[in-house]
């Protein structure tokens, strides 16, 4: 039984694992199909921070389901603009909701939450912190349109400050994958998440050139480089435009590989590899409806 | 220098307690995790960078420490040892013992950390030990492996 849903490392192989098959079960549901899996159950979400795909998912992960959601609206007319703190709204709110959904900008805020509340607290990112539903979608998808055990996979762009990427190589830790890191030389990934790596067997290789191993992975994993790492814009474009993905950087790549990526892009990849077999990005952004089916099922039930 | 002389630098308690071996320079620190202030009324000597630049001592008069109150100072000064005197004798000796978690003592040092904010919330860590004392905070996850004193609260 799963209680509240914060890190992805408090999670266990075997955890992860009845998530992702309980998603593969939900799935025909999350297709425009409905069930009343959780009717009469009232989810909350709190968005201190503007999200869209988050947001919009868990809402209709929980409608899939049968549930209600119910949610605070726009911060300025609600009760924190009175300057109610986060310990005294989750107090409240779980009182009302049998699962509270947190989005929050203070790091380790969902982990405070789960301590105030009486219901279930599943965290949709806490700052530069976690964002455990995001990776938990990235397997998934990786599971259902490549493979887990084993991957090859390429991490691309900003490795540094990119939670995603992070998370997901420490979970991706737990299924003997093979890791290349690919980024710019002012982007790589912290020593100590390299560090948790190879200390847990973890095969790495870091290069800045994505030529190097875009052939011979099964997973491009690409990130948004974002303008303001850079202090020079000239040197933005230069590095931005050097992990650009078009269809001709895919001339020589395996049959199955598949792009993945987080969304939104910032011009990572040209609209016209949309249409190559190789890209998953809108099925992956989907797969968060039924992933999150069974992250709600699975806390309510 | 031997203990005679130190002895005759700070004269022997009747009864308390006394910290020996604290990481020289470091006896300021250990008052603050004691929670010993200027408002403080415990009679309290401190020695400090005696034995060559070696080790200070605190020595505190008519209170005997808890374990839970000096296994604090593991965190700065993990070889000192607690010396629990009943007139003038050394009833019970022990090392400090770093505890696994520590709760209100160091504050984090990521200041977007949920913990300094005005949440009811007090700053907890999982210590680990490797080579040196590492502080897990266990909200937001940032390690403090140095200069842990620069974070008392």
């Amino acid at each position: 039984m799963i209680r509240h849903v914060i890190n992805i490392t408090d999670l266990s192989r075997d955890e992860i694992d009845r998530i992702l098959d309980r998603a593969a079960e939900l799935e025909p549901i999350a297709h425009r199909g409905s069930s009343n899996i959780l009717s009469g159950r009232i989810l909350a979400t709190l968005f201190y921070e503007p999200s869209t795909r988050t947001r919009l998912s868990f809402d209709a992960a929980m409608k899939r389901l049968g549930g209600d959601v119910i949610d605070f609206g726009p911060i300025e007319s609600s009760s924190i603009a009175k300057g109610e703190n986060l310990a005294d709204t989750i107090s409240v709110i779980s009182g009302y909701a049998d699962a509270i959904v947190l989005r929050h900008p203070k790091e380790g805020a969902a982990r405070m939450a789960s301590e105030f509340s009486s219901v279930p607290v599943i965290n949709a990112g806490d700052g530069a912190g976690q964002h455990p539903t995001q990776t938990l979608l990235d397997l998934y998808t990786i599971r259902k349109e490549s493979h887990l055990s084993n991957v090859k996979i390429a991490l691309v762009g900003d490795l540094r400050y990119g939670r995603t990427v992070h998370s997901l190589a420490h979970a991706l830790s737990l299924y003997n994958a093979r890791i290349y890191l690919v980024s710019p030389d002012q982007l790589q990934m912290p020593d100590s998440i390299k560090g948790d790596l190879i200390n847990s067997g973890t095969r790495i290789t870091e290069t800045t050139d994505i030529d190097d191993i875009i052939d011979v992975v099964d997973v491009l994993y690409l990130t948004r480089i974002q303008k303001e790492r850079f202090p020079d814009p000239g040197e933005y474009q230069m590095v931005a435009g050097s992990y650009r993905i078009t269809n001709e950087t895919l001339r020589n790549v395996k049959d199955d590989l598949i792009i993945m990526h987080p969304l939104p892009r910032a011009g990572e990849i040209d609209c016209e590899v949309d249409a190559s077999k190789h890209a998953i990005y809108f099925k992956q952004s989907f797969y968060g409806v039924p992933v999150r089916m069974a992250i709600l099922s699975m806390v309510m039930e | 220098m031997k203990q005679e002389e130190i002895g005759l630098r700070v004269r022997r308690i009747k009864h308390g307690t006394v910290i020996d071996h604290i990481a020289a320079g470091q006896a300021l620190n250990v008052l603050r995790i004691l929670g010993i202030t200027d408002r403080s009324n415990e009679v309290v000597s401190v020695v400090m960078n005696v034995s060559d630049r070696k080790k200070d001592i605190v020595k505190i008069e008519d209170r005997e420490l808890k374990p839970e109150e000096v296994d604090k100072i593991a965190l700065i000064s993990p070889d000192a040892t607690i010396n629990i005197i009943r007139d003038y004798e050394v009833v019970a000796k022990h090392r400090v013992i770093l505890p696994s978690q520590i709760e209100g003592v160091v504050r984090c040092m990521n200041p977007n950390c949920i913990t300094n904010t005005d949440e009811p919330v007090r700053p907890r860590f999982v210590i680990h030990r490797n080579d040196a004392v590492e502080l897990h905070c266990v909200y937001c996850g940032r390690v403090i492996s140095e200069r842990i004193a620069d974070f008392l609260i």
